[in-house]
């Protein structure tokens, strides 16, 4: 049994209850979305808030539309904006992310199992507190050991003689909304900002988010492919253990857009389940440029820049010599996961 | 800290019931050590397993990683809530004809993960069954009796509420995915 420590719960009925909230109780408070990472990481005594802020009954921070689409008929050419209390299954499933973002519905669909899915949110899924070994353990566990940086102690148990935490940004999504170069629209009680997710992220594994303690993420916004392009694509692969419930191993998305013949013109690929931040792999579009997704030699370059850059590290299990080698393997699935879901 | 207790009014198999409990308790604390409803297991305690599966408003949920206080406003189905006077749900009837159990921990949880798959689609395949089960562990069986006893559901009578009480029919409340235009 793992038992909670007492706290204090509190259940904002709109986001201007919930940002009040977070402005008087700021670091002593806790939010659980869906709870499907918090709630575990209570238990382990990651967390010792005094008051936990639940927001599921914030329906306004629910919903999946297209905003500000208007020369294209259908609204292809919108924004599409989704509220931070949506569901990974209400993702995974929906018309519009499946034709505008076919990616962000693969990678939602690749978070933990179903039954996680139904409660955890998207909103949750970005916010998602980095992974280690060596931390996500039990209290008792973390304590036989002596801690570490992250939480209650001085060392890192992946870095010898590491000054800083290094546990790895884990979350599927995000891996895919920085290919697709998604922005983060976060509200608090001082007012709002929007964020590219590319800058939400920091080197940091102890808190990776530019997040203030008083601040609430309220919607993810994913930008409408540029007006030129003749074809948007995006896919996601993920290497785990098991095909149900397992933390990604290796995170690995894609995102182009082809001109009119076909030819790619732009193209981003991000790896992560590395380090605290998913990483944009430099010099993908350069290389892509001009030729054809379904040419494995350009597909095999691309996933040999990525290996390249990508040193894993112990603090995920699973060798790591293994998990690199597996780069330019789930880089090839990634391409083959967008080629089956393509928009226009 | 000190504990701060609060009253809940929860609507657990039909009834409305009013508990006091710790603000940090967990719905599956509460359903276990104040409302003695003990089929929902307690597994693993981090929703790695699925042992502590219940119904919130027809959808499974793993209620070790529920706040009781966030059950407030949802109907939550346990797996005694199956049996209604009119007898077993026809779940717990094929997962025993089919002998889909060893020790049986996982067992509940298995039947109402399934049951909420059956009512979202009363003729779901091998494939679809096994999809919605995969958050649910059995450490004994190997699987392949659990995923039989639901297909021998699916034959047995379309499945569908034979048996199940009236509140696991879905509401309005019920429909997927939300209004589109509904974020703001
Ligand atoms: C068995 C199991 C397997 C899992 N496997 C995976 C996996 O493969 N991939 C994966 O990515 N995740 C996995 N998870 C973790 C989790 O289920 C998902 O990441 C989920 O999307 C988290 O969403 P949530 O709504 O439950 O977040 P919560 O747990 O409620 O919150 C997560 C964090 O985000 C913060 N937060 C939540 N909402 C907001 C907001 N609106 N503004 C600011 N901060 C916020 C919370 O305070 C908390 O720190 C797994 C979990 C379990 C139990
Ligand atoms: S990377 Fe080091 S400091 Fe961070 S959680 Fe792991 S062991 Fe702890
Ligand atoms: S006891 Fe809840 S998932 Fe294991
Ligand atoms: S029968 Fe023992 S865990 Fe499933």
């Amino acid at each position: 049994m793992l038992r909670l420590e007492p706290f204090a719960f509190a259940r904002p009925g709109s986001v201007d209850e919930a940002v009040a909230l977070l402005a008087k109780h700021g670091r002593a408070a806790r939010l659980i979305a869906g709870g499907t990472d918090v709630m575990p990481n209570l238990k382990h005594g990651l967390y010792e808030p005094e008051v936990v802020i639940g927001l599921s009954a914030v329906a306004e921070l629910r919903g999946i539309a297209l905003e500000g689409g208007g020369a294209a008929a259908n609204g292809s050419d919108g924004e599409l904006v989704i509220g931070a209390m949506t569901t990974l299954a209400e993702v995974e499933s929906h018309p519009l992310v499946l034709a505008r973002a076919p990616g962000l519905a693969q990678a939602a669909r690749s978070v933990a199992g179903p039954t996680q899915r139904t409660m955890g949110t998207l909103g949750g899924n970005v916010c998602l507190d980095t992974r280690c070994v060596w931390i996500n353990q039990s209290h008792f566990w973390r304590k036989s050991l002596g801690y570490c940086l992250k939480k209650d102690g001085t060392v890192c148990h992946v870095v010898q003689g590491g000054k800083s935490c290094v546990a790895a940004a884990s979350n599927d999504t995000a891996t895919l909304l920085c290919a697709l170069g998604a922005t983060l629209v976060i509200r608090s009680a001082r007012g709002v900002r929007a964020v590219a997710i590319r800058d939400f992220y920091k080197p940091d594994g102890a808190m990776n988010q530019r997040l203030e303690p008083d601040e609430l993420l309220t919607q993810i916004r994913v930008p409408a492919p540029r007006r030129s392009s003749g074809a948007s694509w995006s896919g996601y692969a993920k290497l785990r253990a098991r095909n149900s419930i397992d933390f990604p191993k290796l995170s690995i998305a894609v995102a182009w857009t082809t001109d009119r013949v076909g030819a790619i013109d732009d193209a981003t690929l991000v790896v992560s389940a590395i380090a605290a931040v998913p990483r944009v792999i430099a010099g993908i579009a350069d290389l892509a440029r001009g030729g054809r997704a379904d040419d494995p030699a350009l597909i095999a370059r691309l996933g040999e820049q990525a290996r390249k850059v990508t040193i894993p590290l112990t603090n995920i299990d699973g060798d790591t010599g293994w998990r690199r080698a597996m780069v330019p393997v789930f880089v090839k699935r990634a391409f083959a996961a967008a080629r089956m879901a393509t928009t226009g | 800290m000190t504990a701060v207790t609060h009253l809940l009014r929860l609507d657990v198999n039909g009834s409305t019931v009013d508990v006091a409990a710790p603000a940090h308790w967990t719905l599956l604390e509460v359903l276990r050590y104040r409302l003695a409803l003990t089929g929902s297991k307690q597994g693993c305690d981090k929703g790695d397993c699925g042992a502590c599966t219940v119904l919130f408003d027809g959808k499974a949920r793993l209620a070790c990683i529920t706040l009781a206080a966030d059950a407030v406003g949802h109907r939550v189905t346990t797996i005694e809530g199956l049996v209604t006077p009119a007898g077993l749900d026809v779940l717990q009837r094929t997962f025993d004809e089919a002998g889909a159990l060893q020790c049986g921990f996982c067992q509940p949880g298995m039947i109402v993960a399934a049951r909420a798959c059956l009512d979202r689609k009363p003729d779901a395949t091998r494939a679809e069954i096994k999809e919605a089960l995969a958050s649910n562990l059995c450490r004994c069986t190997g699987y392949t009796k659990i995923f039989e006893a639901v297909e021998q559901a699916v034959r047995a009578g379309k499945a569908a509420h034979v048996g199940g009480p009236a509140s696991l029919l879905p509401s309005g409340d019920a429909t997927p995915a939300p209004a589109s235009g509904a974020a703001r």
